[in-house]
């Protein structure tokens, strides 16, 4: 497939019929899925439905067993190493714990993608360095170790180090897991306003429906490997699926049971050994 | 369908040998920056010193003691110093050395690679478009591979001076009649053999630690595995190895 243009794209990323099982465990049925260009897309679903997979997929490091994801325009199944690199190259990736290399500081962790893809000089890598910190709030920071940063501090570096190369597609995973309150406005704030005004299309897997709620442009609910909704967030709340309705408000029990499978309760109590 | 024993050694064997290649082809790359090697060789080779030079120093005093008994039985004490520097120069000094450094290099690899990937360092690099293998995996190979020889020799001279301790200081065998010896003794081609020994233990080592530490299972239990193996296995190889090139040079 010849490449497309990408300025001419509106489905940034296009996820088609793709199923992906993993040691006898489907993981995905028949996946279909689209990101467009500019927008928050939101990918919230129950633990354990392969959000995090299906970002692995996105980002060519595993290989669907069928289906087709382009990105860009491009199949990535059928790309090369360095083709697969020059992808990479356009998309920032945030990881859950930050993946921040933990041998240099923060200066260096965000200076790293710049020192190894372009030639600048020292002074110009600082200048950059420096303002990508300040996007995040971490300016001050910059000589600091990852050791010595909090958990949301760990994520805002790792945040700069997804943008040092002006990526197209910000791919956030689980961002505010484990942050306290304050830390997750932090970063509901930074992605809003980073789509903005670097103008990029962002994709965050999520469990927090309500910050998703206030920022995200189009939701997906993945279940068992299949989308189970998907709309704008009202959408989601007038849904009718009594799946949509469990995730959105939280119940402990509806069709994802509270209860593992397990024998008679009464039976098994009475079991003779 | 359970793999058996064998069967599941020889595709290890393989998979050991494809990521050696790949390492290799990493080399070239990975040597633009020798701040990294240079960094990696401390790592490896210095902060190895002290084990190395105390291991040394009393397999040397042993080496003596057990050597000057042995010699004296035929009336051949004088010829202690020979014994001990053809003994270690060959034999003990590389592969005692590769063992050292399995456990402690070895292992102190293993387990950083392994724990680069189960905090998702390694992953962070693939997505931003680096290739682990040329920036973490390779420098600390070459630095393995370049510490070994060294800390070899390092361990030959102590190790040899330990066994001078024990003949010159305590049996009395006259300190000339020793080093004359000795220095008639040990040719050029025997030192080669110990070099040559040195190296390929040191890729083996290198390259068993950093494979461990590469393919470990990305949780706590699986980098402890991680490391055992590495001991295990860098063990086994060495001591297989230490056979055929004995063979090979005699």
């Amino acid at each position: 497939m010849s490449e497309t243009d990408h300025a001419e794209l509106d489905w940034l990323i296009d996820v088609q019929d793709v199923a992906y099982s993993i040691a006898e465990r489907n993981i995905f049925a028949d996946l279909t899925m689209r990101v467009r260009r500019g927008a928050i897309t939101a990918i919230m679903g129950p633990s354990g439905t392969g959000k995090t997979t299906l970002l692995r997929l996105i980002m060519g490091q595993i290989q669907p067993q069928r289906g087709r994801i382009h990105v860009f325009g491009e199949d990535v199944a059928a790309l090369n190493r360095s083709q697969l690199y020059g992808l990479r190259q356009r998309v920032g990736m945030l990881f859950q714990n930050g993946a921040l290399l933990t041998g240099l500081s923060v200066f260096e962790n965000v200076a790293f993608p710049v020192r190894e893809h372009a030639r600048l000089p020292e002074s110009v890598l600082r200048e950059l360095v420096l303002m990508k910190l300040q996007a995040v709030g971490l300016r001050g920071a910059a000589d600091l170790m990852p050791a010595e940063l909090s958990g949301g501090m760990a994520r805002r570096v790792a945040l700069a180090r997804a943008i040092v190369m002006d990526p197209e597609v910000l791919i956030y995973d689980e961002p505010l897991a484990g942050l306290d309150p304050i830390s997750k406005g932090v970063i509901v704030r930074l992605i809003q306003s980073l789509n903005r005004s670097l103008h990029i299309t962002s994709i965050v897997v999520s469990h927090d429906v309500r910050e998703m709620s206030q920022i995200a442009n189009y939701s997906y609910l993945l279940v068992d490997g299949k989308v189970a909704a998907e709309g704008i967030p009202t959408d989601l709340n007038a849904s009718d699926s009594k799946i949509v309705q469990q995730f959105m408000s939280g119940a402990p029990d509806g069709p994802v049971a509270f209860n593992y499978p397990a024998p008679d309760y009464f039976e098994q109590l009475l079991e003779r050994h | 369908m359970r793999a058996s024993p064998i069967r599941a050694g020889l595709i290890k064997v393989g998979d050991v040998t494809w990521f050696l290649l790949r390492v290799l082809g990493q080399c070239m790359p990975a040597l633009a920056r020798p701040a990294m090697i240079v960094e990696q060789i401390y790592n490896a080779g210095a902060r190895s010193l002290i084990i190395i030079m105390l291991c040394a120093l009393f397999l040397g005093m042993v080496l003596g003691l057990q050597g000057y008994d042995l010699l004296a039985r035929f009336g051949s004490e004088s010829a202690l110093g020979v014994a001990a520097a053809l003994g270690m120069i060959k034999e003990l000094g590389p592969v005692l050395t590769a063992l050292l450094f399995a456990g402690r290099a070895g292992t102190a690899l293993a387990s950083e690679i392994g724990l680069m990937g189960a905090t998702d360092q390694l992953t962070a690099m693939e997505m931003m478009a680096v290739d682990p293998v040329r920036h973490v995996v390779a420098p600390r190979f070459l630095g393995g591979v370049i510490a070994m020889p060294l800390l070899t020799a390092i361990f030959d001279c102590i190790g040899i001076y330990g066994a001078q301790l024990v003949g010159v200081a305590m049996m009395r065998i006259p300190a000339g009649t020793f080093w004359s010896q000795t220095e008639n003794a040990v040719g050029l081609s025997d030192i080669n053999e110990g070099v040559i020994k040195s190296l390929v233990f040191g890729v083996a080592c290198s390259l068993l630690a950093v494979y461990e530490g590469y393919h470990a299972e990305p949780t706590a239990e699986g980098v402890g595995l991680a490391t055992t193996r590495t001991v295990v296995s860098s063990a086994v190889l060495i001591l297989m190895l230490d056979y055929v090139l004995t063979a090979a040079f005699l």
